[in-house]
This record gives C-alpha cells, sequence and structure tokens, in this order.
C-alpha cells in the first residue's frame, strides 16, 4: 500500500482505519472502520486516529463526526455519555444518539424547551451545570441545521 | 343428568376460551422475538459499562472519598428492595416466582433487623406483596398502557432511586427480577445496586492502562449513576422477556387444555345424546307391545 510510506507515529501507522462502535443502551448503533473519529470530550473536541493512546472519558452532549468510514462520512448527535478508546478500537457509549440526518427541527425544538426546564428544576450546582451543557448543545446543534 | 343443551353451550363456552388463549400465545410469541432483540441489543452496552467499571474502580479501591455508590455509606441498616415483575397475569407462574423470592428476602432481612422498604415496578408485584407489607410499599411504578419499555422509563426509576439514597433514605438496594433464561426457564435472580458490585478483573488479563480524562474520580461519579439506569434497564428487558416467554407456555399448555377439555365434554354430550334417543326407542317399543 502506498498510503503506509506517510508518518509512522509512535509503532502505530496512523493512515490505518479503527473500528468505532457507537452504542446506546437499546441497540448498537454503528460500528464500522473509520481513518478519524471525532469526539465531544468533557474537556472539549478530540479526534481520534489508529494508535491512539488508551483513554477513558466522558462526553458531553455534542456531535460525533466519523471520517472516512465505508458508507463515507457520517455524524451522529449523542447526548452525553462516554468513550473508550485503545489503540486499535474506539467505543462510545452514549445516552442517546441519533444520525444527524434524522434530527428533526420540531423534535428538537421540544427537547430544548424541555431541558430549560431542567435547568429550573435543577436541585445542585452540578445538575444545573449539566442541564446548561445540555441546553448550549442542543442549541448549537438548532443552529447549525 | 345435565341436559344436551347445557352441554352444548359450555362445549362453546369451551370453543371460545380455546380460541382466546390461542390468540394470546401468539401474541406472545411475536412479543416475545421483540423483546428478546431488544434485550439482546441491550447487552453490549451493559457488558462494556461493567468491563469499565470494574477498570476503573480498581484504581480507586480503597482510597477514601471513593464515590458512595460504590463505597456504600458504611451500614447497611435500611434495605430498597425493588420487586420488578409484570404489569399482567395469564403468564403462568412467572409474577409468583419473583414475589416468592421477594418475600424470602424481605423475611430474611426483617429477621436480621434491617428495616425493609419496597419499590414495587410492575402492578402484579405490587397486588401480591400489599398483603402482607403494605406498610412497607413506599410507591409502584407501572407500565400500563405502554408498548414497549426504554431507556429512559429506567433512568426514571434509576433517578427516583437514586434522589433516595442521596438523601439517605437507605443504604443497600437490590432489584428482584427474572432472568431470561430461555423461554420455557426463567429464573428469579437478586441483584445488588448499590453499593456497586464490582467483578473481579481477571488477574494476569492483558489489562489496558488508561488515561483517564477528567480524573478517575470524577469518571467514576458520573458512571456509577449510570450503571444504576442501565441495570434496572436490563433487569426490565429482561423481565418482559421473560413475561412473553412465560405467558407464551402458559397459553400453550391453557390451549391444549382447552382441547382436552372439549374432548371430553363432546364425548359426554354424545353418550347423553344416544342416551335418550335409546331410551326413546325403548319407551315406544315397549309401548307398542304392550297393545
Amino acid at each position: 500500500m502506498v498510503r503506509t510510506r506517510h508518518g509512522l507515529k509512535g509503532g502505530y501507522d496512523v493512515t490505518e482505519k479503527i473500528p468505532f462502535d457507537l452504542v446506546s443502551p437499546e441497540r448498537l448503533v454503528l460500528s464500522e472502520e473509520a481513518d478519524m473519529v471525532t469526539l465531544p470530550g468533557t474537556d472539549g473536541y478530540f479526534g481520534v486516529l489508529a494508535g491512539h493512546m488508551p483513554l477513558i472519558t466522558t462526553l458531553k452532549p455534542g456531535v460525533i463526526d466519523v471520517s472516512g468510514g465505508t458508507l463515507g462520512d457520517q455524524r451522529f448527535f449523542v447526548l452525553g455519555g462516554f468513550a473508550e478508546v485503545t489503540t486499535t478500537k474506539v467505543t462510545v457509549l452514549a445516552e442517546e444518539a441519533m444520525p444527524m440526518a434524522d434530527v428533526d427541527t420540531v423534535a428538537l425544538d421540544e427537547r430544548i424547551k424541555d431541558a430549560e426546564e431542567d435547568i429550573l428544576l435543577a436541585k445542585s450546582e452540578a445538575d444545573r451545570a449539566r442541564a446548561i451543557d445540555t441546553v448550549d448543545a442542543l442549541r448549537t446543534l438548532r443552529a447549525s441545521l | 343428568m345435565p341436559s344436551l343443551i347445557s352441554f352444548r353451550r359450555r362445549i362453546a363456552t369451551v370453543t371460545s376460551i380455546r380460541k382466546i388463549t390461542k390468540a394470546q400465545q401468539m401474541v406472545a410469541a411475536s412479543k416475545l422475538r421483540r423483546a428478546q432483540e431488544a434485550a439482546e441489543a441491550a447487552r453490549p452496552y451493559a457488558e462494556k459499562m461493567s468491563a469499565v467499571i470494574a477498570n476503573v474502580a480498581e484504581g480507586v479501591r480503597g482510597q477514601a472519598g471513593a464515590p458512595r455508590l460504590l463505597s456504600g455509606t458504611g451500614s447497611d441498616a435500611v434495605h430498597l428492595v425493588i420487586v420488578a415483575t409484570a404489569d399482567r397475569g395469564l403468564c403462568g407462574a412467572f409474577n409468583t416466582n419473583i414475589v416468592r423470592l421477594a418475600r424470602q428476602r424481605i423475611q430474611a432481612l426483617l429477621q436480621e433487623g434491617k428495616t425493609v422498604k419496597i419499590l414495587c415496578v410492575g402492578r402484579k408485584g405490587r397486588d401480591q406483596l400489599r398483603r402482607q407489607y403494605a406498610s412497607m410499599i413506599l410507591e409502584t411504578i407501572d407500565f400500563m398502557g405502554k408498548k414497549h419499555i426504554g431507556f429512559g422509563d429506567a433512568a426514571n426509576i434509576a433517578r427516583r432511586v437514586l434522589e433516595m439514597f442521596d438523601r439517605g433514605e437507605f443504604d443497600v438496594a437490590t432489584i428482584i427480577y427474572s432472568r431470561f433464561r430461555s423461554v420455557i426457564s426463567q429464573v428469579p435472580t437478586a441483584q445488588q445496586l448499590i453499593p456497586a458490585p464490582i467483578e473481579a478483573v481477571e488477574a494476569g488479563g492483558a489489562q489496558q492502562k488508561y488515561e483517564y480524562e477528567p480524573d478517575e474520580g470524577e469518571i467514576l461519579t458520573a458512571l456509577l449513576p449510570r450503571n444504576v439506569s442501565i441495570q434496572i434497564f436490563r433487569a426490565l428487558l429482561e423481565n418482559v422477556a421473560g413475561e412473553f416467554g412465560a405467558k407464551m407456555s402458559a397459553m400453550d399448555s391453557a390451549t391444549r387444555n382447552a382441547g382436552d377439555v372439549i374432548g371430553k365434554l363432546t364425548l359426554q354430550y354424545n353418550r347423553t345424546r344416544q342416551a335418550m334417543i335409546t331410551k326413546e326407542l325403548i319407551e315406544i317399543i315397549s309401548g307398542a307391545e304392550a297393545l
């Protein structure tokens, strides 16, 4: 393969594809191999290539970008969850995940309203911060449509 | 001797019962397939979750300040027992088996002098426990009129349980449900939710060294409540699959039994009919002979 001539990093070939599983409590949403996966980590978006160091992180509501998959580029909206990254595999356990194509504005507006109520109803500071994060993510998503 | 008309009525009754049980059986069979698929689809998430928690908990174990959901409150005086049953009957001994296990647990806990609180999920469990433990039942949650149970439903129950835990209303939480082994075998199981039991990481296995973001403690704090939801969700899904499995086999034997009853009744009906004809003939003949 010509591509393998490009950078070798830490013994792993970064041009190799990395298997990616997106799992929600109700089903396996996606399982495929991609060039790169971008995840909405709690500390900001980060991209994962093959050979990434092992990492476990929580996710905040946001968009997962799968690029160079066998089915082309795909984007998913997730409402929090967490990701387990090993050098050879990425697994995302999302509380709720849907393909961006399935996101519809009416349902989204309703979710935003719900989430805004959650802010008002939040009892602890941590709950409030989480609710605010959710609203922000939903608004960003709404605006990007 | 019962009259012919009453036999005919009874045969008609049993025939319609058979139709109903047959229909119930077929409905259960088709729902079972879907429920089984749902239970299987939920498995990867639950497994991954416990694996990650086991991994993270390994690092935090024994440290002071480990989350209370993992280490417990330090006492076990108050137990919360979540009894998950079906909302409907007509599924053989399914509900009774779960309730029997729950009763044994509760009785054992009471004898040890613990306080027991009960949370019923599913109407049938409440109906059976109410007689004996009415004062201990905090609440009943049912899913009547719901087509299928989503993760949101489980998350709602989990939220309620966690709120109670945060208020210090109990120390140990256990969920009692029926594990779906196969269509004909459902095993009532008690599973501890809080404090979270940690499966030992196989020693010598290729254990990954992970980077944590944010740190282990925070990840655990985020994961443990989610784990409670997912365990409840899993229990509910297994219950639904078990319910339909039990219903299918119960309705199958009911259908077969109805068939037997119809056969017996028909035989009796024909005998009675023939006996009456014979009697009438004898009457006519002996009447004719007397002339």
